[in-house]
C-alpha cells in the first residue's frame, strides 16, 4: 500500500505563491465552542467568491528520444518500486533520478548495462568492486539499494524513459484567484445557490416596493375623489389591559413561562461540560480528510492501540514519518486545491508548511536525510475527554465488537479538523448498548453465554445490555 | 406520674463531686468558647481595612468568577512519543521478570510497568524457592519513587559529579595498593554470583589489603557457624515444611523473617487437612510471633528456658541423660520428644536462638531424625553477614588501619550496637563512601555518597539456594542520576564493560551450561540442571565422615552450655516486624501504615510485655474515649544504655520474664518527618545478640497508638471464626463442626440459606460468570502481604497515625486477628452458652466482662476480611442515590461518582467494609504521602480512579482485573480457562489461603472449594449470602 501512497504524493505542483502556512499560536487555544466556526468560514469564503481553474499542459514527449521504454508504464513501476526512496528532483533515502541515465553515461561513463545489474543486485555490484557503485554506497549512508531482481530489462527500460522524461504533471495549478479577489471574470463554476436566493430576495424587495406605491397612489386617488377610508373605530379595552384582567389567561400565561423557562434551563444546564462540536486548534494542523479521506489510510494504522489497548493512542511521531519521510511536501489532488481549500487557507504550500513542523518535532534533517536527534513532542490537544471515573475500553469495541470507528467519532474522513462528534455521555453510551446487538458469531467465548441468555430472553440477537453493559461497575471502577 | 428514671451519659456523672459534670449542667461548654478572641477586639475590627460592604463584593465577585470558569472546560494536552518503544503499547502492561534482593529480603517476582513505569510486584510462580513477595517486597515498588532518596553523588552534602567520585576513589585505590591499610568492602548479603565474582577480581587488581565484610543488620551469624562448622560452608539449612507431618520451633519465626523466610508456601500446604491428615506444629517462644500466632500447641518461654529444653530435648532424643537446668519445662519437652520420636523423619525441629549452641544441637537433631524437611545438600545463601569481621573492622578503623571503607547497602551508623565507635572510626578512614538509597545516618557520616539505584533499575543476579539462580533486570531507567555499586566497582577497576555484559559472561561460563540466557531472563529464573549426581554425592560423604568427627566433641560441649544457660533478670528478645523488618524500607508510607498482624498497632514500634509483668512493673493499655489504645512509656536498660519512652503494649502470649521490641523504627536521617517513628532497637542489640538482659521501668506519659483493632477476642462468638480439631474433622459430621444457623419456619426448623427462608428475590447468577473468593483460614498465616498487595493495585490511599487511632484506616482487606479468653476458643465457646442469669459464678454480666481479656497464653486466628460481596446485599437497599449496586457477575459495585456521602452503606453493612474519604488524601499537603508528590504518584495504577473527599470505597474484587481477563478472552475468541481469574489479593497469596474465580465453571478449583464441607460464610445467620466464603479452622490438637 506504502509505494502506491507515495506515488500519489509524489507528484509536485508548482505554485508561484508565496508560502501562506499560518502560525498558530497554541496559547491561543482554548475550549470555546467552535460550532459555527465551519459555517462561519465558509460564508467569509463566498463573499470573497473564489474560484479555481487548473489547466493542464500536457506535453508530448517523444518516446523513441527515451530508447524505446514507455514512460507511462514506467511512471507505474516507478511509483510502485523506487518511489518509496527515489524522487526524479530530489535527493531522498536514494540519490535523484530524473534523467539519471544520461547523469550515468555524462558523470561516469556508464552504460544501461551498468544500470540493469545495478537495479536487479546491487548489493552484488558494491561487493563487485565497481568504484561509483562504492562511491554511491560510501554516499548514502552505507545503504544499499534494494535488489530488485524481478524486473525485467524491459521494466527498466520504461523505468528509464520514464526518469528522462516524465509525463509532465499538471505544470501550475493556477490558484491566483485567491489574490485577484472577488469579480474575477472566469467564474466558471455556475450559478450558486447563494445568487438565486439573492435574486429572489431582490424580486421580492421589487414587488413590496410596487405594493406600496400601488397602495399610495390608490390612496391619493380616493382622497382626491373624497372618499373616506379611515372610520373612527369604537373605543376598545386595549388588549394587554383586557389580558391582565384576565386573571386565569395570567395564571396559564406564567406556568407556561416558568415551564418554558425550565425546558430551556435544563437544556442549558444539561449540555454544561458536553463538548459535542469541540474541534480545537492544534499544534500541528492535521487535516483527517487528507489522510484518511483523500489517501484512505485505513484509521488503524496510525491509531494501532486501539486493537489491543484501552485507549486508541495518538500516534508517536515514528508513525508520521513512516510515510513522510518520502511524502515531504504536499501535492494535493490531482486537481489541485479545492475553492473551499483555498478559501480556508489550505494551500498546498500551508500543508507543506505543516509536514516541515512534524520535521522539526521529530528532529528529522531533510537536507541530509538523516535524524538530527532534536527532538520536540508535539503537544496535542485532546479532544475527548472521557472523565476519569468513566472507563472505556477500544479494544473492547473496536477489535471485539467491532464497532466502526465512525459509529462515535463521525466522519473523521471528511473532517479537516477533527470535531467531537458524538456527546459522550452516559445517556449516549447507554443508548448504543441498548439497542446493538452484541457480536456472537464465530467467537468462542461468547458460544456457552450466547445460548443460555438467548433461551432466558427468548431471543436469538442479545443487545450489549443483556449481556450486563449496562451494570455501574462495568464502567465505574 | 413523673418518671424517676435517670439517664447518664458518661460513668463521671456517678460521681457527685466531679467538678466538669457540674460545670456541664450549666453550660454547654466546659470552657468558654475564646469568641472574644476574635470579635471582642474592638481595635482590631476596627483597625481592619475589610469592610463588611468590600466582605460581600468580594464573595460576589469570586463566585461569579467561579461560576464563568466553570463553564469552560480545561484544556488537556496529550503528548505521545516521538519514537515509541515497540514494546510499549500506551494502555496495556508489560511484566517483566526480576529479583529482590536488598540484603534482607530476596524473593523472585514479576513486575507489573505501565507506560515504562514500575507499578506492582506480582510473585513469580516459576520460582522454586523465594518466589513470592512478602509484605515488604509489595510494597518495594513505591520505595523506587521515594522522595527522599539520594538524587546524585553528594561530597558532604553537596552535589558532585560521578566522575569527581570515581576519580577521587581510583586515586585513593591506587596510593593503598601495597600499603599497610586496608582497603574495605563493607556491604550486604548479595547471594550472588556475579558479585561475588567481581569482588574477588576487586580483591586480585587491588592487592592483599582488601575485605570484603558481609554485614546483615539482624545476624543469622549463629545459625551461619554452627552450619559451617558441621558441613564447610557458610549458609543456610534449608527446610521444606511441606513434608514434615511435625514442626517443632524454639523459638523460630519461620513465618516472618527467620533466616531470610519464604518457608510459608510449604508449611502452608502441609497445614490443610487432606485425606484427614495435616502437619503438627508446636512452637516454644517468648515473644508472640506470626508462627506462634499459627501453632497447634504454643508454649510461652523465656529464651533460656528454650535452651534448656532444646539441650533437654536431644538427650530424649538421643537417649543420654541430660540433667541440671531448671525442670519447670520438663512436662513440655516430654511430650514432644514422645510426639517427635512418633513422627520420626517426618519431624523437623528448627530455632531461632541467635546462639551456636542452640543452632548446632538443632542441626544434630535434624540429622539425628533424618528428617525428611531437612536439606544441608542445597544450602541457602541469602544470609552472610559475619558479626566477628565486623566487630573487628570497628576495631581496625578506630585503630586507624583502615585507609579507604566502601560501603553498599549497608546503614550501620543506624543498624550498629556501637555506632559511636563506628562513626569516630569513620572519622579516622582517609575515604570512606557510602553507597545509600536516602541520604541516611551512614550517607551524612561518610565522606561521599554514592547514589545507589533502586533494584528495579539494576541488574543482577542472586543464588538463594545451591543451583537455585535468578535474574534481576532493570523494569525502568534510573529515575536520578544514580549508580548501582557493581558498576562503579567496574569502572573503579577500570573495565570498560557494563555490569549487564559481566553478568552475561559470568552466566554463560559459569551457570547457565548451555542454557539460553534470554529464556533465562524471561524467566526470571535458572535451575542448574542437576547433572553433578557424583559431586554431590561425594560432598555428602565426606559431610558425613568429616562431620562426625568435628560435631560430635561439639556436641557435647554445646549441650553443657544450653543446659546452664542462666538468665538475669529480664530477657528482652529483639524480633523484626512483618512490615518493617530490618528497617530499610522505613520511609514507605504503605509499610508504616500496614497494622502489625499480632498487635494489629501501626506507625510505632513498642515493647511487648506480658500481662503479669505489666501488672508487676504498673503498665496499662487503655481504649480512651475517641476510640484510640493509649499505652504507658517504658525505659528499658541493657548493658548501660538506656532507651527511654518506649511505649508498651501488653501482649497476650508473651513469655513471663521476657519483654520483646521490634528493630526498624526510629530511623531520622533521610526520612520523612511523617515517617520517622518509633524508637531504635539496634541501640540495644549488643553483641549482636538478640537477647539480652533488660532492665524495664516505668517512665512518665501516655504514648498514643494507632491500633486499628481494639476488640481483641471473640466473645465467645464462634460463628466468625470457625475452628473444630483434626479429630472432630475426621471423626464426625460436618454439621457438627461446622453448623449451619436454622431458622423457624411454620415451626420447622430449616437452613437459613434455604429459599424459604429468603426474603429477597434472587438475582440469576446462573448465567455467564459468577465470581467468588476462598479463604482456607487453615493456611492463612497472617503475613499481610494481600494488605499491601491491594494496598497498590487499588489506588488506596494512606491515611496517616491519627486517622489511624481514629479507625479511618482505608485498607480495602484487613486482617483481623481474635485471641481466645480461655486457653482455647472452643473454651469461649462453653463458656458463653453454659451463662446463665446477670450475676454468679456462670453470671452474664461478669462472664462477658471477663470475656473482653485474652488469655495469657491465647488461641490466635487471623482472618483476612474484604467486602464480602453479598448477594443480597445490605448496602445496596439503604442506599439513597442507588452508588453501589449489584452485578450479574457476583461483585457488589460501588459507582463512586454517583456517591453522595450519606455513609449508610457503611452503617448497614455487617462486615464494616466500606471506607470513607474523611478528607482528600491526594493533593492534600495535610497528608503528605505518596499521592502528595509527583514521584510518589507514579504508583498510581491508571486502571483504577483515585477517589475523592465524601465518597464511600471498598474492595471491588478487582473488577478492573476480572474485566481484563475477560475481554483478553473474547479478543483471542477463546474460553477462559480456571485460573485467569485472579484479584490482587489471590495473586498475591503464596500460601494458596485464597482462591479466586468462577463458580458457574464447575470444573473450577473455586467451584469445588464451596461444595467442600469446611465452607461457610461469614455471619450466615443474617442472610447476606456472599461471594466471600472461608473454610473453617482445623486444629491439631491431638496430641500422640
Amino acid at each position: 500500500m506504502l509505494p502506491l501512497l507515495v506515488a500519489e504524493k509524489a507528484i509536485v505542483l508548482n505554485f508561484n505563491r508565496k508560502n501562506r502556512a499560518k502560525d498558530f499560536d497554541r496559547n491561543f487555544v482554548n475550549m470555546k465552542k467552535v460550532l459555527y466556526r465551519h459555517l462561519f468560514s465558509k460564508v467569509l469564503g463566498l463573499s470573497l467568491l473564489l474560484f479555481s481553474t487548473s489547466f493542464y499542459a500536457q506535453e508530448e514527449t517523444a518516446a523513441a528520444e527515451t530508447g524505446g521504454g514507455d514512460p507511462a508504464k514506467g511512471k507505474q513501476l516507478f511509483n510502485q518500486n523506487c518511489a518509496a526512496c527515489h524522487a526524479l528532483d530530489r535527493k531522498m533515502t536514494g540519490p535523484a533520478l530524473a534523467n539519471v541515465e544520461q547523469r550515468l553515461a555524462d558523470d561516469a561513463g556508464l552504460d544501461r548495462e551498468w544500470i540493469y545489474a545495478w537495479v536487479k543486485n546491487s548489493p552484488g555490484v558494491i561487493a563487485s568492486g565497481d568504484a561509483y557503485a562504492t562511491a554511491l554506497y560510501a554516499e548514502f549512508n552505507q545503504a544499499a539499494m534494494t535488489p530488485f531482481p524481478t524486473l525485467s530489462n524491459e521494466d527498466i527500460d520504461n523505468i528509464l524513459a520514464y526518469t528522462a522524461a516524465p509525463p509532465a504533471t499538471p505544470a501550475a495549478a493556477t490558484a491566483t484567484a485567491a489574490d485577484t479577489g472577488a469579480g474575477s471574470g472566469d467564474a466558471s463554476g455556475g450559478i450558486s445557490n447563494e445568487m438565486i436566493l439573492g435574486a429572489l430576495a431582490l424580486v421580492f424587495g421589487l414587488l413590496v416596493v410596487m405594493l406600496i406605491l400601488v397602495n399610495k397612489t390608490l390612496r391619493r386617488i380616493a382622497e382626491a375623489n373624497g372618499v373616506i377610508l379611515d372610520k373612527e373605530k369604537e373605543k376598545r379595552l386595549p388588549i394587554w389591559k383586557a389580558f391582565a384582567q384576565n386573571q386565569f389567561l395570567v395564571l396559564v400565561t406564567t406556568i407556561f413561562l416558568l415551564l418554558a423557562s425550565a425546558y430551556f434551563a435544563y437544556g442549558y444546564m444539561m449540555q454544561v461540560g458536553v463538548d459535542q462540536g469541540y474541534a480545537p486548534v492544534q499544534p500541528i494542523h492535521f487535516s483527517h480528510k487528507v489522510h484518511a479521506g483523500d489517501n484512505k489510510i485505513e484509521c488503524k494504522y496510525c491509531h494501532s492501540s486501539a486493537r489491543v489497548s484501552k485507549t486508541s493512542g495518538i500516534p508517536s511521531l515514528n508513525v508520521c514519518m513512516n510515510c513522510h519521510k518520502s511524502i515531504y511536501q504536499y501535492a494535493g489532488n490531482p486537481e489541485g486545491p479545492s475553492a473551499e481549500d483555498l478559501a480556508a487557507g489550505h494551500t498546498n504550500d500551508f500543508y507543506t508548511g505543516e509536514i516541515k513542523k512534524l520535521y522539526k518535532a521529530v528532529g528529522w534533517d531533510e537536507e541530509n536525510q538523516k535524524y538530527t536527534g532534536e527532538t520536540q513532542p508535539v503537544e496535542w490537544v485532546r479532544i475527548h475527554n472521557l472523565p476519569d471515573f468513566a472507563y472505556f475500553n477500544h479494544s473492547q469495541h473496536v477489535s471485539v465488537a467491532g464497532v466502526a470507528c465512525q459509529t462515535c467519532h463521525g466522519p473523521v474522513e471528511e473532517m479537516e479538523i477533527v470535531e467531537q462528534f458524538a456527546p459522550l455521555t452516559m445517556g449516549w453510551c447507554i443508548n448504543c448498548h441498548r439497542t446493538t446487538n452484541v457480536k456472537m458469531e464465530g467467537n468462542e467465548y461468547y458460544e456457552a453465554i450466547h445460548e443460555e441468555l438467548s433461551k432466558k430472553y427468548g431471543v436469538e440477537q442479545l443487545t450489549a445490555a443483556m449481556m450486563g453493559g449496562i451494570e455501574c461497575g462495568k464502567c465505574h471502577y | 406520674m413523673a418518671s424517676n428514671k435517670k439517664y447518664w451519659k458518661s460513668e463521671a456523672e456517678l460521681n457527685p463531686n466531679d467538678s466538669i459534670v457540674e460545670a456541664l449542667r450549666h453550660n454547654e461548654f466546659t470552657e468558654q468558647i475564646p469568641v472574644d478572641e476574635f470579635l471582642g477586639d474592638k481595635e482590631n475590627l476596627s483597625a481592619s481595612n475589610t469592610s463588611r460592604r468590600d466582605f460581600l463584593k468580594y464573595v460576589g465577585f469570586s463566585t461569579a468568577a467561579a461560576t464563568i470558569a466553570a463553564c469552560e472546560g480545561p484544556v488537556h494536552k496529550s503528548i505521545p512519543y516521538v519514537v515509541q518503544p515497540d514494546r510499549i503499547v500506551p494502555g496495556v502492561a508489560n511484566y517483566y521478570a526480576t529479583t529482590i534482593a536488598d540484603g534482607f529480603d530476596f524473593a523472585s517476582i514479576l513486575v507489573k510497568t505501565r507506560e515504562g513505569r514500575p507499578i506492582k510486584i506480582e510473585n513469580n510462580t516459576d520460582a522454586k524457592v523465594n518466589g513470592s513477595a512478602n509484605a515488604r517486597v509489595q510494597a518495594s515498588v513505591l520505595s523506587l519513587y521515594d522522595s527522599k532518596r539520594v538524587q546524585g553523588p553528594l561530597a558532604k552534602g553537596e552535589p558532585i559529579e560521578w566522575k569527581v567520585l570515581d576519580a577521587t576513589v581510583r586515586a585513593k585505590l591506587n596510593s593503598l595498593k601495597g600499603s599497610n591499610k586496608q582497603v574495605v568492602l563493607l556491604t550486604q548479603t548479595y547471594a550472588s554470583p556475579s558479585t561475588d565474582k567481581l569482588i574477588a577480581e576487586f580483591k586480585a587488581a587491588y592487592g592483599e589489603n582488601v575485605n570484603h565484610v558481609v554485614y546483615d543488620a539482624i545476624s543469622e551469624d549463629a545459625a551461619l557457624n554452627a552450619y559451617q562448622t558441621a558441613y564447610g560452608e557458610r549458609a543456610l539449612a534449608d527446610y521444606d515444611f511441606e513434608k514434615a507431618d511435625l514442626i517443632v520451633s524454639f523459638g523460630a519465626d519461620f513465618l516472618g523473617d527467620w533466616q531470610g523466610g519464604g518457608y510459608e508456601g510449604g508449611y502452608a500446604k502441609g497445614r490443610v487437612p487432606k485425606h484427614g491428615k495435616m502437619s503438627r506444629h508446636i512452637q516454644l517462644e517468648s515473644n508472640m510471633s506470626l508462627s506462634g500466632a499459627n501453632a497447634d500447641k504454643r508454649y510461652p518461654m523465656t529464651p533460656t528456658q528454650q535452651k534448656i529444653a532444646l539441650a533437654k530435648l536431644y538427650g530424649k532424643l538421643n537417649g543420654s541423660n541430660v540433667g541440671g537446668g531448671t525442670s519447670d519445662v520438663d512436662e513440655a519437652v516430654e511430650k514432644v520428644a514422645t510426639e517427635i520420636k512418633k513422627a520420626g523423619s517426618k519431624a523437623v525441629v528448627v530455632t531461632g536462638l541467635n546462639d551456636v549452641n542452640a543452632q548446632t544441637v538443632v542441626l544434630a537433631i535434624n540429622k539425628l531424625l533424618a528428617s525428611e524437611a531437612f536439606d544441608t545438600e542445597n544450602p541457602k545463601y541469602i544470609r552472610q553477614g559475619d558479626t566477628a569481621k565486623v566487630t573487628k573492622l570497628v576495631a581496625d578503623m578506630n585503630a586507624g588501619r583502615v585507609g579507604a571503607l566502601l560501603m553498599d547497602g549497608v546503614n550501620p551508623v543506624y543498624t550498629l550496637p556501637n555506632s559511636e565507635e563506628f562513626v569516630s572510626g569513620l572519622e579516622k578512614v582517609d575515604l570512606s563512601v557510602a553507597f545509600s538509597f536516602n541520604n541516611d545516618e551512614t550517607a551524612q557520616a561518610a565522606n561521599y555518597v554514592g547514589a545507589a539505584s533502586h533494584y528495579l533499575e539494576s541488574w543482577g543476579d542472586a543464588q538463594f539456594k545451591k543451583g537455585q539462580y535468578s535474574l534481576m533486570q532493570p523494569a525502568i531507567r534510573e529515575l536520578f542520576d544514580t549508580k548501582q555499586f557493581q558498576t562503579a566497582l567496574l569502572g573503579w577497576m577500570g573495565m570498560e564493560k557494563t555490569y549487564y555484559d559481566y553478568i552475561k559472561e559470568t552466566w554463560s561460563t559459569d551457570i547457565l551450561q548451555g542454557g539460553s540466557w534470554n529464556k533465562a531472563l524471561q524467566d526470571g529464573v535458572f535451575m542448574a540442571p542437576a547433572v553433578e549426581g557424583e559431586e554431590t554425592a561425594e560432598m555428602v560423604s565426606a559431610d558425613t565422615t568429616e562431620g562426625e568427627e568435628t560435631t560430635v566433641v561439639p556436641i557435647a560441649s554445646a549441650i553443657r552450655s544450653l543446659v546452664n544457660a542462666t538468665s538475669a533478670g529480664t530477657e528482652l528478645v529483639l524480633y523484626s516486624k512483618t512490615g518493617m523488618g530490618d528497617g530499610r524500607q522505613a520511609n514507605n508510607p504503605w509499610l508504616q501504615e500496614f497494622p502489625d498482624p499480632i498487635s494489629r498497632v501501626s506507625w510505632d514500634n513498642y515493647v511487648t510485655v506480658s500481662k503479669a509483668d505489666a501488672e508487676k512493673w504498673g503498665f496499662e493499655n487503655e481504649i480512651v474515649a475517641d476510640g484510640g489504645l493509649n499505652g504507658d512509656y517504658a525505659k528499658l536498660t541493657v548493658d548501660g544504655k538506656v532507651l527511654e519512652n518506649v511505649p508498651v503494649i501488653v501482649q497476650p502470649g508473651q513469655a513471663v520474664g521476657t519483654v520483646g521490641l521490634s528493630f526498624g523504627y526510629g530511623k531520622k536521617a533521610g526520612m520523612q518527618d511523617e515517617m520517622a517513628t518509633g524508637v531504635n532497637a539496634y541501640t540495644l542489640y549488643g553483641n549482636f545478640a538478640n537477647v539480652q538482659s533488660v532492665t524495664v521501668e516505668k517512665a512518665a506519659g501516655v504514648h498514643e497508638f494507632a491500633c486499628i483493632q481494639s476488640h481483641k477476642t471473640l466473645m465467645g462468638r464462634g460463628d466468625i471464626i470457625k475452628e473444630t480439631t483434626l479429630e472432630i474433622f475426621n471423626t464426625k459430621d460436618h454439621h457438627e463442626w461446622n453448623h449451619m444457623p436454622e431458622v423457624s419456619l411454620n415451626h420447622q426448623e430449616i437452613p437459613v440459606t434455604s429459599p424459604d427462608a429468603d426474603l429477597w428475590e434472587s438475582f440469576d447468577r446462573s448465567i455467564g460468570h459468577h465470581f467468588n473468593l476462598s479463604i482456607d483460614l487453615n493456611a492463612c498465616t497472617g503475613c499481610g502481604a494481600c494488605v499491601i498487595a491491594c494496598h497498590a493495585e487499588n489506588n488506596v490511599p494512606v491515611v496517616g497515625k491519627r486517622e489511624m487511632r481514629r479507625s479511618r484506616d482505608m485498607h480495602w482487606l484487613r486482617i483481623d486477628r481474635y485471641y481466645s479468653s480461655e486457653e482455647t476458643f472452643e473454651e469461649d465457646n462453653e463458656k458463653k452458652e453454659s451463662m446463665d442469669g446477670l450475676w454468679g459464678e456462670k453470671g452474664s454480666l461478669g462472664g462477658f466482662r471477663e470475656m473482653e481479656d485474652a488469655s495469657a497464653n491465647p488461641q490466635v486466628a487471623f482472618q483476612p476480611v474484604m467486602c464480602q460481596h453479598c448477594n443480597h446485599a445490605p448496602c445496596e437497599t439503604v442506599c439513597p442515590v442507588a452508588a453501589t449496586s449489584h452485578s450479574r457477575q457476583g461483585q457488589n459495585h460501588m459507582a463512586y461518582n454517583r456517591c453522595v456521602g450519606t455513609r449508610y452503606c457503611a452503617n448497614n453493612c455487617p462486615y464494616k467494609v466500606r471506607r470513607f474519604n474523611w478528607f482528600l488524601y491526594n493533593n492534600n499537603d495535610e497528608f503528605n504521602f505518596n499521592m502528595n508528590n509527583d514521584l510518589g504518584k507514579m504508583v498510581i495504577n491508571p486502571d483504577v480512579n483515585v477517589r475523592s473527599r465524601g465518597v464511600m470505597e471498598k474492595c471491588s474484587m478487582c473488577i478492573q482485573m476480572t474485566q481484563k481477563t475477560i475481554l483478553d478472552a473474547k479478543r483471542d475468541g477463546r474460553v477462559i480457562k480456571d485460573g485467569e481469574f485472579q484479584t490482587a489479593c489471590s495473586a498475591a497469596c503464596s500460601t494458596g489461603a485464597m482462591v479466586f474465580g468462577d463458580v458457574n465453571d464447575k470444573e473450577s478449583k473455586v467451584a469445588k472449594l464451596k461444595e467442600d464441607d469446611r465452607m461457610y460464610h461469614l455471619l450466615e445467620h443474617v442472610g447476606t449470602k456472599p461471594n466471600v466464603f472461608y473454610h473453617v479452622k482445623v486444629r491439631n490438637t491431638h496430641e500422640a
